[in-house]
C-alpha cells in the first residue's frame, strides 16, 4: 500500500510543479525519482530514452514506466493518473476563467505578449534541436552526424516539395510515418 | 454534448496521443492539423491561446491542450474524454514495453524508425513556429517580443544555460501589458 501512496505523492508533485513540458522538468523528475529511491540514475536515463522515443507525453510515459516497474499494472495506473490530474484541474479552471476574461483589453494585451513570446521560444527550440540533431559537442570535440543530416535534408525537401506540388503542407502524421521509414533505411534494420 | 461528439473527441485525441513522439511541443502541430485545419473546432488564434496557457501552467503540455480543447468543445465530459484519449496510447504502449520488452531500444528496426521520427519532429516543430510567426499580427511590439524571446532562448541553449521559459513568458506578457496601460494613460491624458 505504501508504494502506491508513494507513487501518488511523487507524481502529483511532478504534475504540480513541472512547467514547460518534460524537458523543462527533467531535474524535478530526477529529484523525485531518486529521492523516493525508485530508480538508479542509470535506469532513469534508460526510461527517459524510451519515453522520448515512444508516442505520448514524456511525463505520462515516465509515470507509467516507473509505476509499472514498481507496482505492476495498478502502480502504472495510479502514477499516470497522479501525473495527469493537476494539469487537468488547472486547465479546467483556466478554460472557465478565460471564457469570462477574453475580450477584456488588459487580458488581451497580456495574451498578445505571451503569444509573441511563445512563438520566439518555440522557434528557438526548433532551430536549436534541429541543429543539435546534426551537430553535436562531445568531450570538447565537435561531431557531425551525416546520417541525421541526410534525414534532415530529406524531411525539409519532403515538406517544401509537397507544399509546392499539392498546394498544401503534408499532415504531421504523414511526415512522421515517412520519417520512420527514412530512419529504418538510413540507420538500418 | 452527445455520445457521438464525445466519441469523436476521444478518437481524435487518441490519434494525437498515438502520433506525438518527443514530448508536448511536438504535439502542437498535430493538434493544429486536427482541431483547426481538419475539424474546424477552433481558430488559429484560439490555438495560440491554448499554447501559451499550456506553456504557462504546470503539467504535460499534451494534457493541458487536451483538457482545454475538450472542455471548450464539450464541458467537463469533453475534457475527460480528450484527456483520457490523449493519455491512453502512451499508457498502453509504455505498460507493454515495461512488462515485456526489457531491451526495447535494442530492437534495431524500432530504434532506427524512432531515430528518424525524432529528427523529423523537430523540423515539423520549426515549421510550426514559422507558420505561427507568419500569422502573428504585424505590430512592432509583437515583433520585438518574438525576436527577443527567440534570441535569448537560442543563446541560452547554445551556451548551455538553462533559462526558464516561464520567466521569459512572464516578462513578455508584462511588457505587453505595461505598454498597453501606458498607451491608455496617454490617451486619457490627451483627452
Amino acid at each position: 500500500m505504501t508504494v502506491f501512496l508513494d507513487l501518488i505523492r511523487g507524481f502529483l508533485k511532478v504534475g504540480c510543479f513541472a512547467f514547460g513540458g518534460a524537458y523543462g522538468a527533467i531535474s524535478l523528475i530526477r529529484n523525485v525519482a531518486l529521492s523516493h529511491g525508485w530508480l538508479t540514475d542509470e535506469a532513469l536515463s534508460y526510461i527517459f530514452a524510451v519515453s522520448e522515443s515512444t508516442p505520448g507525453p514524456i511525463m505520462v510515459n515516465l509515470a507509467t514506466f516507473v509505476g509499472s516497474s514498481k507496482a505492476g499494472f495498478w502502480g502504472a495506473l495510479v502514477a499516470t493518473i497522479a501525473v495527469v490530474t493537476p494539469a487537468f484541474i488547472i486547465m479546467l479552471l483556466f478554460a472557465e476563467a478565460l471564457n469570462h476574461l477574453v475580450g477584456h483589453p488588459h487580458v488581451d494585451a497580456l495574451l498578445d505578449g505571451l503569444k509573441s513570446t511563445v512563438i520566439g521560444i518555440i522557434g528557438a527550440t526548433g532551430v536549436y534541436l534541429t541543429a543539435h540533431n546534426v551537430i553535436g559537442h562531445h568531450d570538447g570535440a565537435w561531431t557531425f552526424d551525416i546520417r541525421a543530416a541526410v534525414i534532415t535534408a530529406a524531411t525539409v525537401a519532403l515538406i517544401v516539395g509537397w507544399t509546392k506540388i499539392r498546394k498544401k503542407k503534408p499532415s504531421t502524421i504523414t511526415v512522421i510515418l515517412i520519417s520512420a521509414v527514412m530512419g529504418m533505411i538510413v540507420y538500418g534494420v | 454534448m452527445d455520445r457521438r461528439g464525445l466519441a469523436e473527441l476521444f478518437g481524435s485525441f487518441f490519434k494525437i496521443g498515438l502520433f506525438t513522439v518527443g514530448g508536448g511541443y511536438a504535439m502542437i502541430p498535430i493538434i493544429e492539423d486536427c482541431c483547426v485545419d481538419e475539424k474546424g473546432w477552433m481558430t488559429h488564434d484560439e490555438m495560440m491561446d491554448i499554447t501559451v496557457i499550456a506553456e504557462s501552467t504546470p503539467g504535460p503540455i499534451a494534457i493541458n491542450c487536451a483538457t482545454y480543447v475538450g472542455y471548450r468543445r464539450g464541458g467537463i465530459w469533453g475534457a475527460l474524454a480528450a484527456t483520457i484519449g490523449v493519455s491512453l496510447p502512451s499508457f498502453i504502449i509504455i505498460f507493454v514495453i515495461s512488462r515485456f520488452f526489457e531491451h526495447f531500444l535494442e530492437y534495431k528496426p524500432i530504434a532506427s524508425a524512432f531515430k528518424g521520427i525524432k529528427i523529423a519532429v523537430k523540423i515539423v516543430l520549426l515549421e510550426e513556429a514559422i507558420h505561427m510567426f507568419k500569422l502573428m499580427p504585424r505590430r512592432p511590439l509583437q515583433w520585438g517580443l518574438a525576436a527577443a524571446a527567440f534570441l535569448i532562448m537560442l543563446a541560452a541553449d547554445v551556451i548551455g544555460l538553462s533559462v526558464s521559459s516561464i520567466i521569459l513568458l512572464a516578462a513578455g506578457g508584462l511588457i505587453s501589458l505595461a505598454v498597453f496601460s501606458a498607451g491608455q494613460r496617454k490617451k486619457e491624458g490627451d483627452r
